[in-house]
């Protein structure tokens, strides 16, 4: 067959297209479980760096079992409505957040750290060139920030992707989320402002739009565990 | 079949890609703020470049001229496309900080450059060494720049610290510029400089 016509052309970029969507599939096939097992260790990972427990992909899941003693779902109005731990730690926070607040599964994670209790919520929100997301802790009275870690998909190194480091999260310790019993977040200044009614931090300097995305992000994601935080 | 070693060893220097040919620099600027992601990319480009131009080769008589570029394109892709999944299985923190680079992979100059310069037109084994020694030079340059870049911008080499205490006490501070890409630049530029200044060879008259 001439190799130039037309109609091996078309055979032969038929048959290549089919092959190659066949390799893949069966890699994609063989390694699934192994990365969705990554995936999840990953998350157990940032759920811990949230409370300064520090893991490596080995000792992830000991270390998150030992120091989260309970995850469970509630609701707007701060009832449980999930107990499974590990239902409640599947729920695809991204999902939820696009839902409007009275419709949405909130995950909460209990954790043992230093004899003390503490509460771990998810945030997920938008930065300058993709999502951002993070895991908020807080100490056994629900209102004070006990550490944050944050993660993003494509910000800027150097600029809005410092949100995922140490320097930019340890300003969140100690925060209150709360003003005189009222849910205010945290928000994230540039330099020279300032804010009488809420705690605050900085913001990056020369990542604005993230920083903003940031501050978002706790408003929203929180926001809706705000019945949950006042109950007793 | 014979061993041609010349094929080897030609890219490492004298046919560098990156400071002769000038091929994939956007890479070399994009993943060598560190060491260990630099070393990487560079063993992912090599197992790509050498297995792609093994692959065309061997396609390369039933090529229709008319999709040549379609079908190395293809092929490149699909290669990448598996790295990139074996690297999500086994290696997750890796593949977290290559991201979206491994993808691109694909537009890397260096792979299409050999596809069609080298792979239409020569034997699989040939392809193959070729691929091999253009992607071993690659890495080389990649290690060379992120080393400097690593040093002078973190004062860390492979992540471990490397510039004692009391030098940071006696004001040294790391050059911030270097983990930039800029600066990746201005090294490839120097490496060239150092070559080109050793290497009568490659002087333009």
């Amino acid at each position: 067959m001439d190799k130039n016509s037309n109609l091996y052309t078309y055979l032969y970029a038929s048959v290549m297209v089919v092959l190659v969507a066949l390799a893949l599939a069966f890699t994609n096939g063989l390694l699934k479980e192994k990365q969705k097992k990554n995936v999840e260790l990953d998350k157990m990972a940032q759920i811990l760096q949230s409370v300064k427990v520090e893991s490596t992909a080995a000792t992830a899941e000991t270390l998150y079992n030992e120091t989260i003693t309970a995850a469970y779902l509630v609701d707007s109005k701060g009832v449980v409505i999930e107990s499974d731990a590990r239902k409640t730690f599947l729920v695809d926070v991204s999902k939820e957040v696009a839902k409007l607040a009275v419709n949405r599964r909130l995950p909460v994670y209990e954790a043992a750290v230093g004899g003390q209790k503490k509460y771990i919520l998810p945030v997920y929100g938008t930065g300058l060139w993709g999502p951002l997301w993070g895991y908020v802790s807080l100490n056994d009275d629900k209102r004070t920030i006990f550490a944050a870690s944050f993660s993003h998909q494509g910000e800027t190194p150097g600029l809005g992707a410092e949100i995922a480091y140490k320097p930019f999260q340890q300003q969140f310790e100690g925060k209150s989320l709360f003003r005189k019993g009222v849910f205010t977040s945290i928000g994230v200044l540039k330099s020279g402002q300032h804010d009488d009614k809420r705690d605050a931090v900085d913001a990056i300097s020369g990542g604005t739009i993230t920083s903003k995305g940031l501050e978002a992000m706790l408003q929203n994601s929180l926001g809706a565990y705000n019945a949950f935080l006042n109950k007793p | 079949m014979k061993f041609n070693k010349e094929l080897l060893l030609k890219p490492l220097s004298r046919a560098n890609p990156v400071l002769v040919l000038v091929l994939g620099v956007c890479s070399t600027l994009a993943v060598t703020a560190q060491i260990k992601p630099a070393l990487v990319m560079g063993i992912s480009v090599t197992i790509v470049t050498a297995f792609s131009n093994l692959i065309v080769s061997l396609l390369r008589n039933g090529i229709p001229n008319r999709i040549r570029i379609i079908v190395q394109l293809v092929v490149v892709a699909a290669l990448v496309i598996i790295v990139e999944q074996l690297l999500k299985a086994f290696a997750y923190d890796m593949w977290k900080s290559l991201s979206v680079f491994l993808g691109l992979i694909i537009t890397n100059c260096i792979l299409m450059g050999r596809l069609e310069a080298f792979a239409l037109g020569n034997k699989p084994l040939d392809s193959f060494l070729d691929g091999l020694g253009n992607g071993l030079g690659y890495a080389i340059i990649l290690f060379i720049v992120a080393f400097f870049r690593e040093l002078l911008g973190s004062g860390t080499l492979f992540g471990f610290k490397v510039i004692p205490e009391s030098v940071y006490r006696a004001g040294y501070s790391n050059n911030g510029l270097m983990i930039l890409p800029p600066m990746a630049l201005i090294v490839v530029g120097c490496i060239i400089w150092v070559q080109r200044s050793i290497r009568k060879d490659l002087q333009e008259k």
